[in-house]
């Protein structure tokens, strides 16, 4: 087992709807109806995801997505 | 239609998006502007500023007190002429401003949300494979005329449920709005009002209401914003936009992606052998050739980064000049079909973010794909004779193409 984790959040209010966290990562994100992006979850994921998650948020146009890393 | 304005000589005090130097090749021009004059400023046109780097971009776009979206095409008419005062302004939600903007945006967003956009697909291929077929057995025909100009106009009047042959109509219009903005205003304003569009809509409109279908037509009439119907010239206004906004650009992105492809054997090679690519690649084509360069108007006399505006001053929001901008793109005039980091803003920034975004990546993806599998091999037959659209939208119109394989 791995000693962090990490958090992964959209903020709400910056995303608007680009699209690109869901398309590098639909393990993490998903869209809704209108097509803004929710965090699968609690938003906490694995170092197999990890790489994913940072190119979501290094991708995201708004700088609407965090990824912070967790003690546990 | 150039020649209507007189040469540019000096960029930082007299730019014109319609000067030909401009059109044949503006990242140069660009380029000098983010380095030495972030805020240019001409007299042309009433009146216009180009904020170039992507900092003051950005700026501009987040910012909806002292800009308004009011108009979004520069040109020679005066400000306030043809367009309804904001906040709903011509064809919401891309003329609009809060609050009024998210209402209207919001009743669209459904109809273009990614899961809704992945089912048109296989018609987007379905038209594309239709378009290839009609080219077989040629060596050489204009990518243009033949291909790229027919995809995003085919499926726009097809979401709307309107005839298909119908679709040579719209590019009409659509080329009169985008890029004859630099005749007189008088001579602009008697093309507007003579209404033939409008009329054309009307008579769709109504044979929607008398049998209603499965498609966009018949979900605006459907349509209710706080429990009441669309007013009919949000209806016909929201149309317009639709094709104004979706047709001209989807197609100029298609048709920069093949250009830049036709010129470069390698990224054609490694396209064709790895599929892995394709993501970071498309939205890599949409950053270097971004087509749309938005505008706004100034609300009101304020300072910004140290320039006076002035009220109804035109703003050019060069959404292309901002995604290659080095201190946010290394290498940014170097197409990097894997670049990891890439947060363009061809479909913008903010509130406005683009609402057919996920159907244009869709459609220059399936159109480049179906491209390739079908020619991996081709290049320009005639490079001097490739054309580019004028005005704020940038895409080649003449394409001409070898195939060699
Ligand atoms: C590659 C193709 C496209 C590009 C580069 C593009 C680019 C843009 C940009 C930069 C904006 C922001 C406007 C602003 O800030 O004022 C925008 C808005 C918009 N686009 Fe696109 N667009 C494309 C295709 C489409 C398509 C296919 C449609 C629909 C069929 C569409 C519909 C719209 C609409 C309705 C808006 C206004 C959204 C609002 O104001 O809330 N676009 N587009
Ligand atoms: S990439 Fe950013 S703006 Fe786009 S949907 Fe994801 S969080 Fe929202």
């Amino acid at each position: 087992m791995t000693s962090s984790k990490l958090q992964v959040a959209v903020d709400a209010d910056r995303c608007q709807g680009h699209n690109r966290c869901f398309a590098i990562a639909p393990e993490i994100f998903d869209v809704d109806e209108l097509g803004n992006a929710v965090v699968i979850g609690d938003g906490f994921v694995d170092d197999t995801l990890a790489t994913k998650a940072r190119s979501a948020a290094s991708n995201c146009p708004e700088f609407a997505i965090t990824v912070t890393e967790v003690g546990q | 239609m150039s020649g209507r304005q007189t040469p540019v000589e000096n960029w930082e005090t007299d730019f014109d998006h319609t000067d030909p130097t401009w059109v044949h090749d503006p990242y140069p021009i660009w380029k000098d502007l983010r380095a030495r004059c972030p805020i240019a400023h001409s007299d042309r046109y009433g009146g216009t500023w180009f904020p170039s780097t992507h900092e003051l971009v950005s700026e501009v776009a987040y910012d909806t007190v002292h800009f308004t979206s009011r108009a979004v095409v520069v040109d020679n008419l005066r400000p306030g002429e043809l367009d309804l005062p904001a906040p709903i302004g011509v064809a919401p939600p891309i003329t609009s401003d809060p609050p009024f903007h998210a209402i209207a945006r919001r009743m669209l967003l459904p109809a273009f949300a990614p899961k809704k956009i992945a089912a048109l697909e296989p018609m987007v291929r379905k038209l594309c494979r239709e378009l290839l077929d009609s080219t077989s057995g040629k060596s050489q025909f204009d990518a243009a005329d033949d291909y790229t100009r027919h995809i995003p106009v085919g499926v726009i009047v097809g979401m709307l449920g309107f005839p298909l042959e119908d679709a040579d109509i719209f590019r009409q219009f659509i080329t009169q709005v985008l890029e004859k903005v630099d005749m007189p205003g008088e001579e602009r304003l008697d093309m507007f009002m003579q209404g033939e569009i409008e009329t054309y809509l009307d008579k769709q409109i109504e044979a929607h209401r008398a049998y209603p279908r499965d498609d966009l037509t018949s979900f605006l009439l459907d349509a209710e914003i706080d429990g009441n119907k669309l007013a009919i010239e949000h209806v016909r206004g929201t149309m317009i936009l639709l094709m104004v906004a979706g047709i001209d650009t989807t197609w100029s992105a298609i048709g920069a992606s093949l250009w830049h492809l036709a010129n470069h054997p390698d990224d054609r090679r490694a396209l064709a052998a790895d599929v892995s690519l394709w993501p970071t690649a498309i939205e890599e084509f949409l950053r270097a050739y971004a087509p749309v360069t938005m505008a706004r108007l100034v609300i009101d006399d304020f300072d910004f980064n140290g320039e006076r505006l002035h009220k109804d001053d035109w703003l050019l929001l060069p959404f292309p000049s901002a995604n290659r901008d080095e201190k946010v793109f290394p290498d940014a005039d170097r197409v990097i079909l894997d670049r990891q980091e890439n947060r363009h803003s061809a479909f913008g920034l903010g509130i406005h973010r683009c609402l057919g975004s996920n159907l244009a990546r869709m459609e220059l993806r399936v159109a480049l794909e179906e491209w390739i599998s079908r020619y991996p091999d081709f290049e320009l037959s005639d490079p001097d004779s490739v054309t580019w659209s004028k005005g704020q939208v940038r895409g080649p119109r003449s394409l001409p193409m070898r195939i060699l394989a």
